[in-house]
């Protein structure tokens, strides 16, 4: 069998000296290349943390980190990343903005003066794929906060990234919007294939975008569960409708309802408890 | 139809003439702010006259406005070349604080051991009054044209140091994180979104330390040189010449003001970006 793309052993993370807070104890999980993988948990169970050591932002406590067979020791130099804020440059256009990593990453960076064309028509297409054709050369504030997030994920996926993560990238964003990105993000990931990490609190985001779901405790976090994902791709968001996928997402949501459990006595029953997504 | 019963009530016309009363309104206001300071100056000087000739006021306590425009006049050669002599003084001095600034506001901006390590210090040095140093400058320069550009740097340094290193530190912690995944060096983030984004605090900054050069030009004239608008009004007032002196006051305030001007024309031509929410309401305006 191929070797995992992303492994994690054992890996703890404690904030501020031995007295500080830990906020993950002995996670691990093996992620294959090209897998989509979601971890979702309650909030504040270190999912951002979790996302900071892969990518080698942050040093893990304890522990081990391998990504592509080699041991995480510093940043990656080769993520994309996205977060719940679009970060947009606001001095830049969006084609400016999406073509930003292919100034820092090699080996783009020596090529782009050289074949600044070619990248360019890339950015162009990519933007397309997304639905911001014609917003190229538009300055960030003239652009919707969705189609900010839009470009942002285009500025993720630039430089062909062999690990995408993504850190509640449409949090921020509608319902209406946040599905059609689901169905946008698909597509791109389907004829890029990245390794994707998602970190959301959208049980039904991840059911709908993920090959495998895994749900952390609360604080300090560890990987308590995990469930596959057996819909065929593309999948449609007809799809979140149906009864399998519902069952599903209700079957995480009972994980998270436990998990948060473990750690805080209930105060009062939430009000729509049956509803899917009402996290 | 519930949106069409007024229209047809008064008429599409009067909806047009409604827009148009507001659009006119709109083009009045206009000029009047950009009328405003002009009114206000002129304002000012109409009244100083006045209260001057119905009080009776000595020229030697409060010169009137035309005593000291009849001063210009007749002084304006050495008016002319030693307020020259200021500007260059002052834009020299300014010229250094420019680039000893962005190099130290960046350096501190940048790291958290010099931002610790170096903030004391300059908030130290920048509570020593600056007429408190221009003794010691003469002593080291001698008395001229140097002592009155350091103490315009000295004084004008600290506003653009504080502002570079504010939008350094401020870059969005989720923006260095994905530029630090890409394997960015730290100069890359430095150039690619410190530089940039601080460009609009440090414009802000110029606005001020430009003014404030001129104080500390000035102040070191009046101590210790044989030129400049200081030391003209430190002639002056040693003849009694009062008009003479605020005639100099006078200058040295245009020059401030004109300065100014420059210093906000560039910051609108280069950071134009910062300003969108003055930018599109004068767009929405215009376009009516």
């Amino acid at each position: 069998m191929e070797r995992p793309f992303v492994e994690i052993d054992d890996v703890s993370m404690r904030y501020g000296g031995a007295e500080g807070t830990l906020a993950l104890r002995g996670t691990s999980m093996r992620i294959a290349k090209g897998e989509f993988v979601a971890v979702v948990g309650p909030s504040g169970c270190g999912k951002s943390t979790l996302m900071r050591l892969v990518t080698g932002l942050w040093p893990c406590s304890a522990g081990s980190v391998i990504v592509a067979g080699k041991e995480v020791d510093g940043p990656l130099s080769m993520a994309g990343m996205a977060f719940q804020a679009p970060t947009m440059l606001p001095w830049r256009t969006i084609l400016q903005n999406v073509m930003l990593p292919l100034e820092v990453v090699e080996p783009h960076r020596r090529r782009l003066r050289a074949e600044r064309a070619m990248y360019e028509e890339k950015a162009r297409r990519l933007l397309a794929l997304v639905g911001l054709k014609g917003f190229e050369d538009k300055t960030p504030h003239q652009l919707s906060g969705g189609m900010q997030q839009r470009a942002s994920l285009c500025r993720a996926l630039i430089h062909d990234p062999e690990l995408l993560m993504l850190d509640e990238p449409f949090g921020a964003l509608d319902v209406f919007t946040r599905e059609d990105l689901w169905v946008e993000l698909q597509g791109v990931c389907n004829i890029l294939k990245p390794t994707v990490i998602l970190v959301t609190h959208d049980l039904k985001e991840a059911v709908f975008l993920a090959d495998r779901v895994l749900i952390m405790s609360a604080r300090p976090g560890r990987i308590i569960a995990e469930r596959r994902v057996p819909f065929e791709r593309p999948r449609s968001l007809e799809i979140t409708y149906t009864q399998p996928f519902q069952q599903l997402v209700h079957d995480l949501r009972e994980h998270i309802s436990a998990a948060r459990r473990g750690e805080e006595p209930p105060l009062a029953a939430p009000a729509v408890q049956e509803a899917p997504h009402a996290v | 139809m519930p949106f069409e019963s007024p229209s047809r009530s008064s008429g599409p016309s009067a909806a047009q003439r409604r827009i148009e009363a507001m659009a006119a309104a709109a083009r009045r206001r206009r000029r009047l702010q950009v009328a405003l300071p002009w009114l206000i100056i002129i304002g000012t000087f109409l009244l100083w006259e006045l209260v001057c000739r119905v009080f009776d006021i000595p020229p030697f306590i409060l010169p009137a406005p035309s005593a000291i425009a009849q001063s210009m006049v007749k002084w304006w050669v050495p008016l002319l070349e030693n307020s020259w002599q200021t500007l260059m003084t002052t834009l020299i001095g300014f010229a250094l604080a420019i680039v000893f600034g962005l190099l130290l506001g960046v350096a501190i901006g940048s790291s958290t051991l010099l931002y610790h390590g170096l903030y004391p210090l300059l908030i130290a040095f920048n509570s020593v009054p600056k007429v408190a140093v221009v003794p010691i400058l003469v002593i080291w320069f001698g008395i001229g044209t140097i002592p009155a550009v350091i103490t315009a740097f000295l004084i004008s340094f600290f506003p653009i140091v504080v502002n570079v290193a504010t939008g350094i530190a401020t870059v969005e912690p989720e923006l260095r994180d994905v530029l630090r995944a890409l394997g960015a060096r730290p100069s890359d983030i430095i150039r690619k979104v410190g530089l940039p984004r601080a460009m609009p605090y440090f414009f802000a900054s110029l606005k001020i330390a430009i003014t404030v050069a001129f104080v500390g030009s000035i102040i070191a004239e009046t101590v210790a040189a044989n030129k400049g608008i200081g030391h003209l009004m430190m002639l002056a007032s040693s003849r009694f010449d009062v008009p003479l002196v605020f005639a100099g006051l006078i200058v040295t305030g245009v020059m401030g003001v004109l300065m100014y001007v420059v210093a906000v024309a560039i910051e609108n031509r280069t950071t134009g970006w910062a300003m969108r929410g003055q930018d599109s309401g004068q767009v929405s305006v215009a376009g009516v």
